[in-house]
């Protein structure tokens, strides 16, 4: 009946008897009597595995996915193209049933594609030193408070209205409950008010966090916080869209002092918003206050090159309560999926995907705004989503793409209420020509 | 176990050497031993301000992390930049091997701490 | 086989690809040339085959519960289903995006409501959410609500968490993360916790206590109503961390024994895979008076129609992007469906069983902490017969050698050469045979040959690792310098 158990009836009689019991209930009269369940818990039966298949095959058709509808919708998860390695690389159970590699000397698959993660992570935001991964993008920047805040001794941390919405509301609650002050910083012309910015920086101010692309898509300008932050003493925090690596400047380029983000859109999927990972990496001085795991290359008795966790005294289970942080299990196969996808498409196809979402995204912009109806919220420089603003309301919009079997774009009234219509949208390398024409002609129809 | 007559000690397991009104700190052999190879010190900045039982740092093994405590108050006057590039000398020479050193604001304060012997014992108890 | 030693970087050749994309069809646009990067990231350039040997040579390098046996007490390596794999995939939950329209998730968002009512059943919780990504961030999001229900009532002065002196690490830490202190309480002789200790320590600047049951040693703690009355009295709240609930399914409920509040880690529990360390999830559920402060969006149901309420005044906000880690939740999901009630009572039935026979095997060779009954895992400390002082690390490294993987070591921190062994319910009377004839194996070498303990390992792919040099000077990326000396070296032929 349950065929991932292994004791048979008499394999269960001989432990049985080894242990002087009747009965398997018996090693449970620890349990007082008044907490015992007294009838089976209300849940189905078990279940065939057929019959499971038939139940999560129903679940899922009732879902529209990227598959087999096009989909213009950012906002924080990707439909980028993943490539076949990746599934095959993560699907290998070596690697997904293996614990957090506690014995290094049988865990060097993980320790090693852990240490190449940290080495591509700081090659592609310019940084010197990565950790093995995070929750996801919004913790990180939770993280990245943090960090900022015990490293500079301050608690003030300013916050770009720009940035991902779902990421500010993490930082606010993580923030509060530690005692931080969180200033947010208003948005101007799509981008962050840098004469807003220069008002608020002070000799109190920890750090000060720009996401570029933007929330909304638009590339920030960032030499000027870059100097206004240092010139103050606090850290630089870069959150990136990782695929805009591969065309645009890095944080490293830029000054920052620690880079973070979201990875799911290298290779990992969608699947409702998790799992993800988030990425973090940052300058040498940083190395001993950041928190997570992190891997060290050494060498074995015999000379041979190895690697293992290191630093682990700023870990919970070494520092107890004064851990840079509580996290253990992160994202390790996530981070997996990162470096396989980052290895697989190399220096060039990274810079490929990006231009081709740039390209295409620029084409979208032409094409929808060509007659006039719709137009571009601001003009701003952007990478591969923008907002589009019209006289139409955007549920309207919404429900006319639904009827054509699209999935339009993001609607921003909710964040950005001075965007009444506003619908943020997304084009990736996934998309075609013919797509992007469908998309912008049944707009044109509706106007 | 390894102590020097004439230093003072806490309980805590640090060394003081008094040279006129500056007191040199550090961790005793007997801490060394305890934490194993140290892999990592974080001192003060010079000039920082502490009191007598405040965290100055920390001293960190692979598989331990332990603060540092001074036992006397006062100003940081110097401290032992050598040992954050060469933490391994904490262990080679724990009591040669001086972390900070404080100009002491009260140093009636020295009164509290235990004698070599004093200390020996406290450690034979603890062990 | 021949030994696979290159890193990524070292199959690099210039112009190499690995992938394909097709074509743009749109026209190219020029960035504004001052936000370009000005070189390109020096990533690997390799060939589909190269990414395939190389990731295929790694993995063999790695120990997997797919191998063997896997019994890291309190880490539940149990059996990860195929099906919950193969359920996660399918484009219908892999390749949906989280703000797509309700409409066109019904599917999602039942499968996330009824998880949240299986989860409430077993664990006798009214409500869940399954925001937090793994146990760690479902502490924090407890914690914060333990907070958020006091300062809601107008009581600002509670600060303290008590937590036993057995308990995991991230308890401690997730206190203070979120600006509370942590009170320690000791355990008593037979392992729990002792309520003297525990009397003194409440008064009315208590937010709550933490507590593992069967706690860190593997031993259920009988007093459990006393202290969830005395917590209660004392006008602070309980957390149950779910670490442990593999023992429990079906026999007693966290939510029955008094608790307001707790996380299950689905990747223990209910079968998820562990992904080398992630990802996880960690759902969090509450009592009916805690409902109110659970963060945002709610699932809800209004007529057959399944939505996200975001509406929640009391919320405490959110602690990670979106809902969760979704496709850790379909697995979880398909294992419940599974197994049903009478399976997931087997399932504990079996956990327990087993703990208590390699137990009884081993306590003639090592010494028992605690002598009675234990849940699913159990504690051992040092050789009894240790003429040669071996340790834990070194037998732990000495049965790598045998091709398994060892215990927890080291913890609990109060148990000294602490080996905790967790072998779960999906192992075999064979599979737990081996692994204690492997120590029993170990504990003769001690006392014969504890030289070639003290070696150990000698067959692993690397042998002992140099950590102190690793911790001493931090190399954390590949270093170009290096591999070029290398190769210098190699051909130059020295």
């Amino acid at each position: 009946m349950f065929p991932y158990l292994s004791t048979t009836p008499e394999q269960e009689r001989i432990i049985l008897d080894r242990l002087g019991l009747q009965k398997a209930d018996e090693l449970f009269r620890d349990i007082p009597d008044t907490i015992r369940l007294k009838k089976g818990l209300d849940l189905e039966q078990p279940k065939s595995e057929l019959e499971v298949v038939q139940i999560l095959k129903h679940l899922s058709r009732c879902n529209w996915n990227s598959d087999n509808k096009p989909f213009f919708l950012g906002a924080g998860a990707y439909d980028h193209y993943i490539p076949s390695t990746v599934r095959f690389a993560i699907g290998r159970s070596e690697f997904y049933t293996a614990y957090t590699p506690y014995q290094p000397e049988i865990s060097q698959g993980t320790l090693q594609a852990i240490f190449e993660y940290q080495t591509m992570i700081c090659e592609l935001t310019g940084m010197d030193v990565s950790n093995a991964s995070l929750y996801d993008g919004a913790s990180a920047a939770a993280e990245a408070a943090f960090l900022a805040a015990d490293s500079t001794r301050r608690s003030q941390v300013l916050v770009s209205g720009t940035v991902h919405p779902d990421t500010r509301k993490v930082l606010s609650t993580f923030l509060e409950h530690r005692g931080m002050e969180l200033v947010t910083i208003p948005m101007k012309n799509g981008v962050t008010d840098l004469e807003a910015l220069e008002q608020t920086v002070s000799n109190k101010t920890a750090a000060v966090m720009i996401q570029t692309p933007n929330f909304l898509g638009y590339l920030e300008e960032i030499e000027e916080v870059e100097q206004l932050v240092h010139k103050n003493k606090g850290l630089l925090i870069l959150s990136v869209d990782p695929i805009s690596l591969g065309l645009f400047k890095s944080p490293g380029e830029w000054g920052a002092d620690i880079a973070i983000g979201d990875g799911q859109s290298l290779g990992n999927s969608m699947s409702f918003g998790g799992p993800s990972f988030g990425f973090m990496a940052c300058t040498r001085s940083l190395i001993r206050k950041m928190p997570g795991r992190i891997v060290g290359q050494t060498q074995d008795l015999e000379g041979k090159r190895g690697f293992v966790s290191t630093l682990q005294t700023r870990e919970q289970h070494i520092r107890r309560e004064k851990a840079t942080s509580n996290i253990c299990s992160n994202q390790a196969l996530n981070a997996l999926a990162a470096s396989v996808y980052l290895t697989t498409m190399g220096k060039q196809g990274l810079q490929e995907v990006a231009r081709q979402c740039y390209d295409k995204a620029h084409y979208a912009v032409s094409v929808i705004t060509a007659s006039g109806k719709y137009r571009l919220a601001y003009e701003q420089p952007f990478f591969k989503e923008f907002p589009i603003e019209s006289p139409i309301s955007n549920k309207v919009i919404q429900r006319a793409l639904l009827q054509k079997k699209i999935i339009g774009g993001y609607a921003l009234n909710r964040d950005y209420p001075e965007l009444e219509n506003g619908i943020l949208y997304c084009v990736t390398e996934k998309r075609t020509r013919q797509e992007i024409d469908r998309l912008s002609q049944i707009m044109e129809e509706m106007a | 176990m390894k102590v020097i007559e004439g230093y003072f000690y806490s309980k805590d397991h640090e060394w003081v050497k008094v040279e006129g009104n500056l007191a040199r700190i550090g961790i005793t052999d007997y801490a060394q031993d305890t934490l194993g190879d140290v892999v990592y010190v974080e001192l003060p900045e010079p000039n920082s301000d502490y009191q007598a039982g405040e965290a100055f740092g920390v001293v960190e093994s692979v598989k331990a992390a332990s603060d540092l405590y001074t036992p006397v108050s006062g100003k940081v006057a110097d401290v032992n930049g050598e040992l954050t590039d060469s933490p391994e000398k904490i262990n080679e020479d724990p009591y040669g091997s001086w972390m900070i050193a404080v100009e002491m604001s009260n140093s009636s304060e020295l009164n509290e701490l235990l004698s070599a012997a004093e200390y020996q014992k406290w450690c034979a108890e603890e062990g | 086989m021949r030994e696979y030693d290159k890193l990524i970087f070292e199959c690099s050749v210039e112009g190499r690809k690995g992938y394909s994309l097709p074509q743009s069809d749109v026209p190219s646009y020029q960035p504004p040339k001052n936000l370009v990067r000005s070189s390109a990231a020096e990533l690997p350039e390799v060939s589909e085959p190269d990414v395939i040997r190389h990731y295929t040579n790694l993995s063999q390098k790695n120990y997997a519960i797919d191998l063997g046996i896997y019994p890291l007490g309190s880490c539940t390596m149990k059996y990860n289903p195929k099906i919950n794999e193969e359920a996660a995939k399918l484009p219908g939950f892999a390749e949906i995006h989280p703000l797509q329209p309700a409409e066109t998730v019904q599917g999602a968002l039942q499968l996330m409501f009824e998880l949240d009512r299986m989860l409430c059943e077993i664990t006798g919780m009214s409500a869940f959410s399954m925001q937090p990504s793994a146990g760690a961030q479902g502490e924090v999001l407890g914690l914060m609500i333990i907070k958020a229900y006091h300062q809601n009532r107008g009581d600002y002065k509670r600060k303290k968490i008590i937590v036993p002196d057995s308990a995991h690490g991230t308890n401690p830490a997730t206190a203070s993360m979120i600006g509370m202190n942590v009170v320690e309480v000791k355990s008593n002789a037979e392992g729990g916790v002792d309520l003297d200790a525990l009397k003194a320590a409440l008064d009315d600047e208590v937010a709550g206590l933490m507590l593992t049951n069967p706690s860190t040693l593997g031993l259920f703690e009988k007093n459990i109503k006393e202290i969830s009355d005395m917590v209660h009295d004392a006008g602070g709240l309980l957390y149950y961390d779910g670490a442990n609930a593999n023992a429990i399914m079906g026999i007693t409920r966290p939510g029955d024994m008094g608790f307001d509040v707790l996380h299950l880690n689905l990747h223990k529990t209910f079968s998820t895979p562990h992904g080398g360390g992630g990802p996880g999830a960690g759902p969090v559920g509450v009592a009916a008076h805690l409902k109110d402060f659970l963060p945002i969006p709610v699932i809800v149901k209004n007529h057959d129609l399944y939505d996200l309420d975001y509406e929640r005044p009391l919320s405490i906000g959110k602690v990670k992007g979106f809902y969760g880690n979704f496709g850790v939740l379909v697995r979880a999901y398909t294992y419940i469906k599974t197994m049903g009630a009478e399976g997931l009572k087997r399932v504990s039935e079996l956990a327990v069983l087993n703990a208590n026979y390699m137990k009884e095997q081993l306590a003639e060779y090592f010494e028992l902490p605690f002598k009675q009954a234990c849940m699913h895992e159990f504690v051992l400390s040092r050789l009894k017969n240790n003429p040669s002082g071996i340790t834990t690390k070194q037998i732990a490294k000495r049965l790598l050698d045998f091709g398994v993987h060892p215990p927890t070591t080291y913890f609990p921190l109060i148990v000294p050469e602490a080996m905790m062994i967790e072998p779960t319910e999906t192992e075999s009377l064979e599979s737990m045979e081996e692994y204690i004839s492997a120590l029993v194996h170990i504990a003769r070498e001690a006392v014969e040959n504890p030289e070639i303990i003290k070696t150990a390992p000698h067959t692993t792919p690397v042998r002992l690792l140099d950590e102190v040099g690793a911790a001493r000077n931090p190399v954390v990326t590949w270093q170009k310098e290096d591999t070029n000396k290398k190769q210098a070296i190699v051909r130059k032929g020295v």
